[in-house]
């Protein structure tokens, strides 16, 4: 499942970034057609944050929406499928976004802020 | 292991080298830097655009990071994808659902061109050696990438294999990646091409159930035409779905036990514009620098 190793690296990341220091949050940005469920993320990231600064702290999700932008007809428009094409019928576009799977930034602990 | 997919829980990738009948742990190995792109340090070789923005308030501090979490994967399949341009290779991952007919195709395909064009193949499986062997037998050298229990191929893999493999200038690298229709999207692993498999015992509504994957693929060849008499499968539905996915993908309809249609997919690969085009670089070097 790609979720456990994914949320590992997540878990691995922000202790590295936080040097040890104990987190409370974490919010990832995962766009619409990024092929992870956000159920099995935060599932995974209870689990995987056990003993670990990450201990306890809290998963934010955000999904970021699909956009994209017609080549055609210049018009920017949100993508339901993966395949959805501009209202103006054309299948020729740019991603605007949808694809991300970052960490966007994590909050350290009260006691970690010396 | 993997790290970014959970499917491989302590399990190792090995590379095996049938020319040198080798078997390395890449966890315990290091190459000699004479080969520079054949491994990777821990700490890698990528800088991402990292911001620590620390706000001091006065009950928490918030770090803004905005880190990829596939960065590394990202970072290491560019480099890949450089290492062929700068080779003029042509390199190309096969996906699959298992069972479509990836090595049989590929088996095919090294028997009538290897005397024309030199290629190199990286197998990729779970485990064992058997369809490397098939690519040996057939007369061209392989490498053999056993992923444990991961179910796709990446990028750091796929540079170990590289630097026992050394494919040489202007060759053809084809990587059949793990049968998978799902994961191996994810994965740049620095190709030139996805060349999907479809075969029509599986389904002609397969591009739209597996969408990301079709979406990413440049080339899809519709494979075991010859079964179409004893099986309910669409061909014209099948290519809708795939357009409708991805309008930009071409589609080939073939069969790699009766040889049909086989002459399109191997002037595909053959077609001198398709090394040009590949990789970082729109020219080969010697082009760009004017050295002709």
């Amino acid at each position: 499942m790609h979720e456990l190793a994914l949320i590992q690296s997540v878990v691995e990341m922000v202790t590295e970034h936080a040097q040890g220091r104990c987190v409370r949050r974490v919010k990832l940005e995962i766009g619409k057609f990024t092929c992870v469920t956000p159920d099995a993320m935060r599932f995974c990231f209870d689990v995987v944050a056990t003993g670990t600064p990450l201990d306890g702290a809290r998963l934010e999700i955000v999904e970021i929406e699909a956009l994209a932008r017609c080549r055609v007809c210049g018009e920017t428009f949100v993508q339901q499928t993966l395949w959805s094409c501009c209202p103006c019928g054309e299948r020729d576009y740019d991603r605007l976004s949808g694809d991300e799977l970052q960490v966007k930034e994590y909050e350290l602990d009260a006691d970690a802020t010396v | 292991m993997c790290e970014t997919c959970g499917c491989s829980e302590g399990a190792e990738t090995k590379i095996v080298n049938l020319e040198t009948c080798k078997t390395r742990d890449p966890a315990s190995n290091h190459h000699d830097d004479s080969h520079h792109h054949a491994h990777l340090h821990d700490d890698g070789h990528f800088h991402d655009h990292v911001h620590d923005h620390d706000h001091s308030h006065s009950h928490a501090s918030t770090v803004l990071l905005e880190r990829d979490v596939l960065a590394k994967n990202t970072a290491l399949a560019a480099r890949n994808r450089a290492w062929f341009a700068g080779r003029e290779i042509l390199a190309l991952n096969l996906v699959s659902g298992p069972g479509a007919g990836k090595t049989t195709l590929l088996e095919r395909t090294v028997r009538e061109l290897r005397h024309t064009l030199t290629i190199f193949v990286i197998e990729g499986d779970q485990a064992t050696t058997n369809d490397s062997l098939r690519i040996r037998a057939a007369g061209v050298p392989v490498v053999q990438i056993n992923t444990g229990s991961g179910c796709h191929l990446d990028a750091d893999m796929v540079a170990r294999g590289l630097a026992e493999l050394k494919p040489s200038f202007g060759s053809v690298l084809v990587i059949e990646n793990v049968g998978n229709l799902v994961c191996p999207a994810m994965f740049d692993l620095g190709e030139s091409a996805k060349v999907a498999i479809l075969s029509v015992t599986e389904g002609d509504d397969k591009p739209i159930k597996y969408p990301h994957m079709f979406q990413a693929a440049s080339l899809l060849l519709i494979n075991k035409i010859d079964l179409l008499p004893y099986v309910e499968f669409d061909l014209n539905r099948c290519q809708d779905y795939a357009r409708q996915v991805n309008p930009a993908i071409e589609i080939m309809t073939l069969s790699a036990t009766t040889g049909e249609g086989l002459e399109n997919w191997f002037d595909w690969i053959s077609a001198p514009s398709r090394r040009e085009h590949g990789g970082t670089f729109p020219q080969p070097l010697e082009a760009v620098l004017d050295l002709k």
